[in-house]
């Protein structure tokens, strides 16, 4: 995550203010969180959508939770365990997690490893529903060593085994409380699934669904002094922009989450001083796929599969000499403000996977890009577009129907004249483009088009099955009914052995390595064109400290270091 | 009656059956299809059609009101431990429960502006007609046409705008778990019920005030009225008493048939001010597919239609003795 420069000044202030007034446990009141939408339940294993768990994430806690770089930090584990640590099997099938000591429920009974192997039961019961029932998968046995020790057994090799009861979607929920609530009977238990029991700084005290939560500091808190706040009133309703008014302009509310307001509305709000809007960057990239396929329909059932080349787009001194002319910094101010940043590379985040190999696109250079073509041989035509051998740089260029992407088609069209490339544009609804239909022609999997624009990205913080998308097997083609997810037809026996060699290290720097590695071999083949780095918007008020975003865990994980700027 | 009513469930049932929509759909999209299938299967989605329907009948007219009555007397009737109630998907809790617990938030915003409402608008309206084309009648055609044309997604916003961002008078955001116990927290209650009462009685008393207007219209040309003041009673009598009361009789039938909308609650009103009671909850439920506490509202609606119509029927009959039903 990068944060904007305002938020770091606050941050710094917040930071100063807080070691000199390190007053008792609740000595600031209330806080007032809004999210417009509101939470339906407190049990995120039942959730509806991320309000239920980030909401939760203020009483339930998992064993490690994600900073705003990607890391993780143990919770209620007392360390992160690894092959170094011996806390993760030579052979990459267990991992064993080893708690903190002396951590109490909030109803004053001892939280111990019994509780982590029922949440993990209770989350894999067939019939229960579980909604993070991914994060366990190949998931064999969890069984408690001891008190304070829990060992999971996957039925596979795990290079990265952290899924299971990492990052607030996943946490520890009572033994004692939801015993009765197994399978089909987890939803009679309204009470518990309303208010539920946690080891977090807050507990719930009243809980109106879909409406209103109110919660109240956990007194037996492990941490001495926090959480700062008294109790919090965690309001749903209304809609985006009103929820940034009531931040940014009437001052009513501390925190607003999810902030899809257009860039310019947001910013004059902010200019009312009352608040600040802040970003976290998770995965998700706005990114050109280039289809290296011929999609000419002449070529009837053969078309847009490896039969065919495409006639000009192989030729990477044309996909860069596009990816040159784009001023990105056009696209972030018209259309994302704060919840945008340039980007060069398809897998910007976290942090240490963020390659810095491809920067050069950062600064536009259409100059640069006239000669590159001029070198290749692709000399403007009497109208301006240029050609080679009689093959024209024309491009139909596709997209879903969305206000925002149809601004940038038309600046990055305009862009591409500027260096002799003709765009047609098109833009087909989300709900064809995305969908799955196989009679339709503008699936964004089919891709008959030469270049198409959309987000994609991938949970949690490792992109090994992100990465493992571009490999020769996973081309779309009218043998796997176009499912499949190497849009571009992108297919290398050296990134493909890559790949391979990734699926069987779990040193996290070497991953690192590879992850970076893979990601520079598709930008320079061109068959990636990245635009920009999307994030989540949130606001704060200037009175509120400690706030500190992230992308990959729950925006509020860490509320119990929230304070009062006085 | 009942038969009415089944039909009326029945129609609503198949309706959102048919509908398009995923209770799944609001989750992140990094969970899987495989998961969202099984999360379906958990809510029931995989039963047919009349299954469903049926258990939702038996559920609506035979688990609920008994569990009800267990709850008012505090009795045990049968076996009430597994009595199945109507549980809503995006919630996992009983939908009456839900309702009961957004009842007071919408009686008290839409109900008070009903009752202010009819407070405004029959002055209005009576004055309207008796100074017929005065600039009071003037002005009060034009605040109705203000009042019926303008959205309250619109009257609502500028509302805030005035008093909540630029004055700082009254909050733009209702507190539900506001407790009245005295009357500093009741001026608290009627500070923060302010903006939203007033946009929802703008449009109401546009509607009544017009109704009022004409019925006074009708009456005040009638031979009675020349009779009565013939007969020289005072004018302030005739006004008040005989035209007012006459007048009145259309016009309670349309404060009756529109007493149902309280208990809808006003959607758009409540989710400006995030007052959530019932018209939130409609809409939330229909955002997030979560089809029996849809099925379970609009059918309290149809109901409260069909018994306020029959009221309205008998009113009729009390006020005006010339109408009789044979």
């Amino acid at each position: 995550m990068r944060k904007l420069p305002t938020i770091m000044a606050t941050t710094a202030l917040a930071a100063l203010v807080s070691t000199s007034a390190f007053a008792e446990r609740g000595s600031d009141g209330q806080l007032n969180i809004l999210y417009w939408q509101a939470p339906s339940t407190q049990n995120p294993y039942l959730s509806g959508g991320t309000k239920d768990i980030e909401s939760s994430s203020l009483v339930l806690e998992p064993l490690a939770n994600y900073d705003p770089d990607g890391n993780m930090l143990p919770t209620l584990a007392a360390e992160i365990p690894t092959l170094g640590n011996g806390g993760v099997s030579e052979d990459l099938t267990s991992i064993t997690w080893k708690l903190k000591q002396g951590i109490t429920w909030s109803d004053g009974t001892p939280f111990t490893a019994a509780d982590v192997v029922f949440s993990g039961e209770y989350c894999m019961h067939p019939e229960g529903g579980c909604n993070a029932a991914a994060k366990f998968n190949d998931v064999e046995n969890i069984e408690a060593l001891d008190d304070h020790t829990v060992k999971i057994t996957f039925g596979v090799a795990k290079p990265f085994p952290y899924g299971p009861f990492v990052g607030g979607d996943s946490p520890i929920i009572q033994k004692a409380q939801f015993e009765s609530c197994m399978g089909a009977k987890a939803p009679e238990c309204t009470d518990a699934n309303f208010g539920p029991v946690g080891t977090g700084p807050f507990k719930v005290t009243e809980f109106k669904a879909n409406d209103v939560v109110l919660y109240e500091m956990n007194e037996g808190y492990r941490e001495e002094g926090k959480p700062k706040f008294a109790n919090i009133l965690f309001k749903g309703g209304g809609d985006a922009a009103s929820a940034a008014r009531s931040v940014l302009e009437t001052g009513e509310f501390d925190y607003a989450w999810n902030l899809q307001v257009e860039p310019e509305i947001l910013s004059q709000m902010e200019a009312k001083g009352k608040g600040t809007i802040i970003a976290a960057f998770g995965p998700s990239v706005e990114r050109i796929m280039v289809n290296f396929t011929n999609p000419d329909a002449s070529l009837g059932d053969e078309r847009g599969t490896v039969k065919h080349p495409h006639p000009f787009l192989t030729d990477t001194a044309v996909t860069k000499a596009m990816s040159m002319a784009i001023d990105r910094q056009i696209l972030v101010d018209a259309g994302y403000g704060a919840a945008g940043q340039v980007t060069c590379n398809v897998l910007p985040a976290p942090a240490a996977y963020n390659s810095t190999a491809n920067d050069w696109c950062k600064t536009p250079d259409p100059e640069g890009a006239k000669k590159l073509l001029d070198e290749a041989g692709w000399v403007p035509g009497p109208d301006g577009v240029r050609e080679k051998d009689g093959v024209r740089l024309s491009v139909l260029y596709q997209t879903s129907t969305n206000g925002v992407r149809q601004a940038t088609q038309a600046f990055i069209k305009q862009m591409w004249a500027e260096i002799g490339v003709e765009t047609e544009l098109k833009n087909i609804s989300a709900s064809v483009f995305f969908g799955g239909d196989q009679s339709s022609p503008d699936t964004f999997q089919k891709f008959f088009s030469d270049v198409e624009m959309y987000t994609n990205n991938f949970p949690g913080t490792d992109p090994e099955a992100y990465m493992g998308s571009w490999t020769c097997d996973n081309i779309p083609s009218p043998e796997n009914q176009w499912v499949a997810n190497n849009m571009p037809r992108f297919c290398s026996e050296e990134y493909d052995a890559l790949i391979a060699k990734y699926s069987v290290t779990a040193e996290p720097a070497e991953r690192q390595a590879i992850a970076k590695e893979l990601n520079d071999m598709l930008i320079q083949a061109g068959a990636i064109i990245p635009l920009i780095h999307r994030g989540r918007v949130a606001a704060h008020s200037n009175t509120l400290g400690g706030v500190d975003m992230t992308a990959w865990d729950s925006e509020i994980h860490n509320a119990e270091n929230w304070f009062r700027v006085k | 009656m009942i038969p009415t009513l089944l039909v009326i469930s029945l129609i609503i049932f198949l309706i959102l059956d048919m509908a398009p929509g995923d209770p799944t759909a609001q989750l992140p999209l990094t969970i899987p299809a495989e998961v969202r299938e099984q999360i379906r299967a958990a809510l029931g989605l995989g039963e047919p059609f009349y299954v469903r329907y049926a258990l939702w009948l038996q559920q609506f007219f035979v688990n609920e009101p008994l569990n009800l009555i267990e709850q008012w007397t505090g009795t045990t009737i049968g076996d009430s431990e597994n009595r199945l109630r109507i549980v809503s998907w995006s919630t996992r809790s009983p939908v009456v429960d839900l309702i009961v617990e957004r009842m007071p938030q919408t009686l008290w915003v839409v109900g008070t502006a009903y009752i202010v409402a009819i407070a405004i608008a029959i002055p209005i309206g009576v004055i309207s007609a008796y100074k017929q084309y005065s600039w009071f009648d003037q002005t009060g055609t034009f605040v109705s046409m203000i009042g019926f044309s303008i959205p309250p997604f619109f009257s609502g916003l500028v509302l805030i705008v005035i008093f909540s961002v630029q004055l700082g008078w009254f909050p733009s955001i209702y507190d539900t778990t506001h407790k009245v116990t005295g009357w500093d927290s009741l001026m608290v209650q009627v500070n923060q019920m302010f903006l939203p009462v007033m946009v929802l009685a703008l449009q109401i008393t546009a509607q009544l005030s017009r109704f009022m207007r004409s019925s006074m219209l009708d009456n005040l040309n009638l031979d009675y009225v020349r009779t009565a003041r013939a007969k020289g009673v005072r004018e302030r009598v005739v006004v008040l008493l005989h035209v007012l009361r006459n007048s009145m009789i259309p016009v309670i039938t349309v404060i009756a048939l529109g007493v149902p909308q309280i208990f809808g609650g006003a959607i758009i009103t409540e989710q400006i001010f995030k007052v959530n009671g019932l018209g939130a909850l409609l809409i939330g439920g229909i955002e997030a597919a979560d089809i029996p506490l849809v099925q379970t509202l609009t059918f309290i609606f149809a109901v409260l239609i069909v018994i306020f119509n029959l009221i309205a029927d008998i009113l009729y009959g009390i006020l005006d003795p010339r109408i009789r039903y044979d």
